[in-house]
């Protein structure tokens, strides 16, 4: 790792003189056109210790190889779109800043694992929408109010945390089982369930449950927290989990609770 | 030419749909729950719908539910048209207002988690020009989800087109409109989209054809926007000779994190944060000694800009301003704020609850854009409807914001007048016929990315690109002038010459982004050029667009918004000789203008 005698403010932050690093980058390659198997390939790209990993990765495809492919969009943590394995761990690569990294190493950035790939860090995404999609992720309401439903300040704090999921995979495919078992619904399906089971306003919850209690369902989480330490919103995953099945036990919503459960039950 | 749904002929697909919606973004999916139960909808999708820029506006969405305080929608109507300052429509800001209510419920129901106040309804805070009793006070009128609203948004609507079994299309981009002579007037017939996972073409027919494709703030370097937001909807409606409206007045948000243009709400200042100076001084009392630090995104970002302009400006290089939250205490930065707090501290290593954070205004909405009536039908000149043709959100001009958009009106405006697109187009399909395709409809994509592929010229896209922004954030920023802009026009006229020489290093079809971020290019370069040359011919300072040579409002000669049209070859040295400029009236019905102070 050469040190690059550059003393200049990076463009992006205030503050005193930062020190641009020459940072080694092996990305893991797959041209579905030309390849029949991934290979890794380097790249040495000169970073500032607040660039985020995304800025190496636009670096790289802006003046060196502009058919890098990855998928990016707002670049703060928001979209969701650029979930990817950085270092052997899941991360939105627009949320994690060299500094954060080992910058004596080289950085490792692969695809997202457990869903198919297709093209260097770009993963076909229609199996993770699928699971999404199959919890009935919407509001089950019967009623036709004239104005807002009422629901009070503790009511929606119960389900605040999953509201945040900006459904970018990174637990999904973080979890260990959900590699070995492409069926399982995978935790960013559940963490959507848990949005609804919980909200006051909804009377779809026994359904939502009835769909997480088949095999392919909340039985198969290992409570491993993989999952809540992919999550770059910070939802506590696990908990959302465990909160779901303790309502599965008691056979309805109630308020979440999940002492039951925080250790592997069932299957 | 016939053909049938789901043809391939020459190797390009052809679809039927009754509507096409371009884009998923807040305006798009409202129009699509409108239009999917009634019509046979396709919505097309440069990405997947979830990671549309609706999803990172913050703050809130205006509406005069009096939830909290004494609120109504007059009050609403007159702050939206002051705060454009004046040069919005009367008309259509009265049923932005008048609709917002039903708009915020619409989506209560749908099952967005608003943030309550403590008898369990829609909470609401201050924001930005939003007052009581025409300008006496701020008012609580943004409906918020602490600092995620539009995140909620797009999640709530998305969940409800998943609910709906909308057809989306993703990441298809849409490069072309095919426009068809029908007893000699351009009818619209179909979409032209290139799938990204395999780089085929797509014509999707329709009777019905939505524009919701967002903004394009990527024209600056310092901008909130994301990557993506590129202004291909606008750029296409463009190219076909079709006007665009005061495409001079461009938003800057007073607080994006300096140097990066990340965004930190309005609802910062809305929860108490005040701006300061290198001393500490609140500097908004000089200028808006009644509204202070909630005064309009405009008139902050010119106040911010001077402070550090007389050498005000904190920090080392004294270049910016800081937005103080310290005195709101950890709780409320927390649970209402949790999202910006978090951004200074990933991103600027600030944490707000102990430091004031460093703050410049950054590129973040277009006020002007494809110009549209009331019902959300675009306009060929200032009053002709084209049959067929919607467009709604960031991409459409109204006009609702004027020369300056209020902060929570734009959640509020894709609500409003996407709900009023998708239910238009829809009835529109009950009652048209397709119009037929031309032939060979998808010639201009396929030559478009033909030559791109076969190029082998000298210059790469992400120079060019970079030489556009940074020449628009130094010269056509929140103060400009004559001079400035000229150096801006020569820029991009020398940019256009050197984009025709420009290669591509990825020649495969499948997920080929190399390809479509040179196409993305071609749209920013057209949209600068219209910016900057409308910019030039607004001698006067209004809203948005600030003119140092020429700095008061001009009502008199001024009142009026621009249409500009493409009439030539825009690679004519003189961006006078393609582009044409004319006026349209503003729509006044009961506020006459008055100087705007706060």
């Amino acid at each position: 790792m050469s040190e690059v005698a550059v003393v200049e403010e990076s463009a992006g932050v205030p503050g005193g003189p930062i020190q641009a690093f020459t940072v080694t980058l092996i990305i893991r390659r797959f041209d579905p056109e030309v390849d029949a198997e991934p290979h890794w390939q380097d790249f040495d790209v000169e970073m500032y210790p607040t660039d985020r990993v995304l800025d190496a990765l636009h670096k790289i495809k802006w003046e060196q190889d502009g058919s890098l492919t990855f998928r990016r969009s707002c670049a703060h943590g928001i979209c969701g779109s650029d979930a990817m394995r950085i270092n052997g761990r899941n991360r939105l690569a627009c949320k994690t800043l060299i500094k954060d990294l080992d910058i004596s190493q080289p950085i490792y950035v692969e695809a997202i694992k457990g869903l198919p790939l297709e093209k260097d860090l770009i993963v076909d995404m229609e199996p993770f929408f699928e699971s999404y999609r199959a919890i009935q992720p919407f509001l089950i309401a019967s009623d036709k109010p004239d104005k807002e439903r009422i629901q009070s300040v503790a009511q929606r704090a119960v389900f605040d945390d999953t509201t945040k999921c900006i459904l970018c995979a990174a637990c999904t495919s973080s979890c260990p089982v959900f590699w070995t078992d492409g069926q399982y619904f995978g935790p960013a399906a559940i963490v959507n369930a848990h949005r609804f089971i919980f909200d006051s306003r909804d009377e779809g919850s026994q359904v939502r449950l009835d769909i997480l209690n088949d095999k392919e369902g909340v039985w198969r989480c290992r409570t491993t927290f993989n999952c809540s330490e992919a999550c770059p919103r910070g939802i506590e995953v696990t908990k959302a989990i465990s909160e779901v099945k303790a309502a599965i036990l008691r056979g309805n919503p109630g308020l979440p609770s999940s002492d039951l459960v925080l250790t592997p039950v069932g299957a | 030419m016939e053909f049938e749904d789901g043809a391939i002929i020459d190797g390009v697909h052809y679809h039927q749909f009754d509507v096409v919606i371009v884009g998923a973004g807040g305006a798009g999916m409202r129009a699509a729950i409108e239009a999917g139960p009634k019509a046979k909808t396709a919505v097309i999708t440069k990405l997947y719908p979830t990671r549309s820029h609706t999803g990172a506006a913050q703050g809130g969405m205006a509406a005069a539910l009096a939830n909290v305080e004494e609120d109504n929608w007059e009050w609403h109507t007159f702050d939206t048209v002051k705060g454009g300052d004046y040069l919005v429509d009367q008309d259509a800001a009265e049923i932005l207002a008048k609709e917002a209510i039903d708009a915020v419920l619409d989506l209560e129901n749908m099952g967005l988690p608003f943030n309550r106040t403590p008898e369990g309804k829609i909470d609401q805070r201050r924001f930005g020009g939003h007052t009581r009793d025409h300008g006496k006070a701020p008012v609580r009128r943004a409906c918020y989800a602490a600092d995620r609203t539009g995140h909620m948004i797009l999640q709530t609507l998305f969940q409800n087109c998943v609910r709906l079994g909308v057809n989306f299309f993703n990441e298809y981009y849409a490069l072309d409109i095919v426009m068809t002579k029908v007893k000699g007037k351009d009818r619209p017939s179909a979409i032209v989209a290139y799938e990204l996972a395999t780089g085929e073409i797509h014509v999707f027919q329709a009777k019905a054809i939505i524009f919701a494709t967002g903004g394009f703030g990527k024209i600056y370097k310092t901008t909130s926007n994301a990557h993506t937001l590129t202004g291909d909807g606008v750029g296409i409606i463009w190219r076909k000779g079709l006007p665009l409206e005061d495409m001079e007045f461009f938003q800057f948000h007073p607080t994006g994190l300096a140097g990066l243009g990340i965004l930190l709400t309005e609802g910062a200042r809305g929860e108490g944060a005040i701006l300061r100076n290198a001393s500490g001084e609140r500097f908004m009392e000089r200028y808006a000694p009644t509204i202070k630090d909630l005064a309009p995104r405009d008139i902050i970002s010119r106040c911010m800009v001077m402070e550090v302009a007389e050498g005000r400006g904190a920090g080392p290089h004294k270049d910016y301003v800081l937005l103080d939250c310290t005195h709101l205490g950890a709780e409320v930065l927390e649970t209402k704020l949790p999202d910006i707090t978090e951004f200074a501290r990933t991103y600027l290593g600030v944490d707000p609850v102990t430091t004031p954070v460093p703050v410049m205004p950054t590129a973040h909405y277009a006020m002007g854009g494809i110009p549209t009536n009331v019902k959300a039908e675009v306009l060929s000149d200032n009053d002709t409807v084209v049959p067929g043709l919607y467009a709604a959100g960031e991409c459409a001009c109204v006009s609702v914001h004027g020369s300056n958009r209020l902060g929570t009106n734009s959640l509020l405006d894709i609500n409003v007048f996407g709900k009023r697109a998708g239910n238009n187009a829809a009835d529109y399909s009950m009652t048209a016929d397709f119009v037929p395709v031309p032939k060979n409809p998808a010639g201009f994509v396929l030559g478009l990315v033909e030559q791109l592929r076969d190029s082998n010229g000298t210059e790469r896209i992400a120079g060019l690109r970079k030489e556009l922004q940074e020449e628009m954030d130094k010269n056509a920023q929140v103060f400009r002038t004559d001079e400035s802009l000229a150096k801006v026009t020569e820029t991009i006229h020398v940019l256009r010459r050197r984009y025709k020489n420009v290669s591509i290093q990825d020649k495969g079809r499948r997920y080929n982004t190399d390809l479509l971020e040179a196409i993305e290019l071609g749209f920013l370069l057209d949209l600068a050029e219209v910016v900057v040359f409308s910019a030039r011919n607004r001698k006067e300072s209004r809203g948005g667009h600030m003119r140092d040579d020429y700095p008061t409002r001009d009502d008199a000669e001024y009142m009026k918004h621009t249409m500009a049209y493409l009439t030539g070859d825009p690679h004519s040295a003189d961006a006078a000789d393609h582009i044409t400029l004319g006026w349209k009236p503003v729509v006044i019905t009961n506020y006459q203008p008055m100087e705007r102070k706060y």
